[in-house]
């Protein structure tokens, strides 16, 4: 299951997406986040608790305001700290 | 505003008939606590025996207990009774009752599939302040999606700013909005305020009330098939929530698609989409029940 | 020589008239429909008050959204640029410059000269510009130049969690409809704003002085909310809403 979490609004679309049949929950993306923007969370894979990382409920809507800090020409802190390859980000500004 | 907001639903109940509410093996119900309106299904071995809706209190368990009270009004049944109970809706919903908490994404995926079959693979939920796209698979297993509640644009809301501006009742907006000979092209489809703005100059131009729904109609259209394509839309499509009524918005996202939605099911049967977020609780409920019950 | 600067802004127009350096004329008007029209009358308007013809005015440089609808301007200057440039002429030691205007945020960093080192923009979307302000005077039926003033009688404040002018104004009515006090509902709306201007200033790190420009610079409630955000002091320049024109009449002199 891929969660995106994000929006796309007139100024450009930013995304964080979850791959959670990638994700270890290792939560080193957690620590990685320069804006302890992720957290981890328990979802159901068929009718078991597996715990995942995901954006914060507090920072999904202002994604913009947050990932804005990290640079994003090379990859990002969450995306280097993240093993499986399980974290994926969106960052188009127009 | 309380008065405008067209997708609070009526406060309805209903025990569907010949049930076997004594000889049921597992009775399970799922509550769906939403920000506007909590819902309760109970079901009789998967199969859905009763439901209610009403609008959401002040607080949450309050409005879970109000809401489960109803649906088993006229069953013979208490909530003691209930072998299982999963609790779902918006955010940290408090449903005291519940053996287990499953996100509403999830239970929606899994009442969507109840309500339409095997075959619905993409659902989109049009909400009065959120939409969310979700794919799923054949079980009704969540495969991807994404919640927008921060853009106005395609909600329930953003509808809302367009009636207010043409002092249109927003039940009829999408009928009217059909009423052209062609589209126009749509106005700003990422943000209400921009859009809005350029509708007001659109009337200053002299174009026809209709004939503005139309252009920003299409705007929105143009938004959720955007949202859409960020989990990708695949056959069959169903649609769920307030907005699913809005015919200006439907019909263009299907011309856009080159497909139509999913009909609605029977109602009657008590398979509202409107309670796709209690079936799926429900029926989370009994897979828990029987495996708890297993081992 | 003389030069004119035209900011042609989501809302108003700015108009500022230099000569070698100073200020000799302003004025501003509402965009309107008609933006081609309101900046010939307030350029028109300008002239006769400053008593000089228009043949007098070697440059006449346009910025801001609305640039390229100023029939008269014989240049285009980038905002940005713009805003460098006035920052430093207003206040010397400005190195970090911010403009807040209806619809559009934009920082910058700049040098001892008023030339750009590093920009940030908050564009495209209101909930980071004056607009939001506007939607909350509204919701709140509170004139604009009374919100500052109500938020600071506030002790606390709830965090707002919309981010979208409309939704913002929905979740003004329910705060009402809860009974929460005016003042902590207009300090509520402050900081959201804050915070969203500070993620645009983090991405550039603020250098003292921070000079703070545009129309949203006067109000005391923005820039006392964005002061506890920061922790550094943010100055302003009177009439900090020409800052945008002024640049541009200054990049006519010494581009």
């Amino acid at each position: 299951m891929i969660a995106h979490y994000g929006y796309r609004d007139a100024s450009g679309e930013y995304f964080v997406s979850i791959d959670a049949a990638l994700c270890t929950g290792c939560a080193e993306c957690v620590a990685a986040c320069p804006r302890q923007a992720m957290e981890m969370t328990t979802i159901l894979v068929g009718l078991d608790d597996k715990s995942v990382a995901a954006v914060r409920e507090s920072s999904r809507k202002e994604l913009r305001h947050v990932c804005g800090a990290c640079d994003h020409r090379g990859g990002t802190p969450c995306q280097a700290a993240c093993g499986p390859k399980a974290v994926g980000v969106t960052w188009k500004p127009l | 505003m309380a008065d405008r907001e067209y997708w609070r639903w009526s406060e309805v109940r209903q025990v569907l008939p010949g049930r076997d509410w004594k000889g049921a093996k597992a009775v399970t119900a799922g509550i769906d606590v939403g920000s506007v309106g909590s819902k309760a299904v109970v079901m009789l071995d998967g199969a859905i025996g009763s439901w209610a809706i009403m609008r959401t209190g002040f607080n949450s368990p309050d409005s879970a207990q109000q809401v489960l009270g109803r649906a088993l009004e006229g069953t013979g049944l208490a909530a003691s009774d209930i072998h299982y109970v999963v609790g779902t809706g918006y955010g940290r919903v408090n449903v005291p009752m519940a053996k287990k908490t499953v996100t509403e994404i999830s239970c929606h995926a899994r009442g969507a599939n109840h309500i339409w079959g095997k075959s619905v693979r993409t659902i989109l939920d049009v909400g009065g302040q959120d939409i969310k796209a979700i794919r799923v698979d054949e079980a009704g297993n969540v495969v991807s999606f994404l919640m927008n509640d921060k853009c106005a644009a395609g909600t329930g809301r953003g509808m809302e700013v367009i009636a207010d501006l043409l002092a249109v009742p927003i039940d009829e907006l999408g009928e009217l909005s059909l009423k052209v000979d062609q589209d126009p092209a749509p106005v700003n489809c990422t943000c209400v305020v921009f859009a809005k703005s350029e509708a007001v100059a659109l009337l200053r131009k002299g174009w026809s009330k209709e004939k503005v729904l139309a252009a920003y109609c299409a705007a929105m259209a143009v938004r959720m098939h955007s949202l859409l394509s960020r989990v990708g839309v695949e056959r069959e499509f169903a649609v769920t929530g307030g907005q699913s009524r809005n015919s200006g918005i439907v019909t263009r996202l299907e011309r856009t698609l080159g497909f139509p939605r999913l009909p609605a099911a029977d109602v009657a049967a008590g398979l509202d989409p409107m309670l796709a977020g209690a079936i799926g609780a429900a029926l989370y409920a009994k897979a828990f029940h029987e495996k708890a019950a297993k081992g | 020589m003389t030069a004119i600067g035209v900011d042609a802004g989501a809302s108003r127009l700015k108009l500022v008239l230099v000569r070698d350096g100073a200020v000799v004329a302003r004025g501003s008007a509402p965009c309107g429909l008609d933006l081609a029209g309101a900046a010939a009358g307030l350029l028109a308007d300008v002239l006769a008050r400053a008593g000089i013809e228009r043949g007098g005015v070697e440059k006449i440089l346009a910025t801001g959204a609305g640039a390229d609808a100023v029939p008269y301007a014989t240049g285009k200057v980038n905002p940005v640029r713009a805003l460098a440039r006035a920052g430093v002429h207003l206040v010397p030691g400005a190195r970090t410059v911010f403009e807040i205007g209806a619809e559009e945020a934009r920082a910058v960093r700049c040098d001892a000269k008023g030339q750009v080192t590093d920009f940030a923009l908050n564009d495209k979307c209101a909930a980071g510009a004056g607009s939001f302000l506007e939607a909350m005077s509204r919701a709140l039926e509170t004139p604009l130049e009374e919100l500052g003033p109500l938020s600071l009688r506030a002790t606390k404040a709830v965090t707002m969690t919309a981010q979208c002018v409309i939704f913002a104004e929905s979740e003004v009515v329910s705060l009402i409809h809860r009974s929460t006090p005016r003042e902590e509902i207009a300090r509520a709306a402050y900081e959201a704003m804050a915070n969203r201007v500070q993620s645009m200033l983090l991405r550039l790190g603020t250098v003292p002085e921070v000079v703070c420009v545009g129309g949203v610079a006067r109000d005391l409630g923005f820039l006392a909310a964005l002061e506890r955000r920061i922790g550094t002091k943010v100055t302003v320049p009177p009439d900090p809403e020409f800052a945008g024109a002024l640049g541009a009449a200054l990049c006519a002199g010494a581009p």
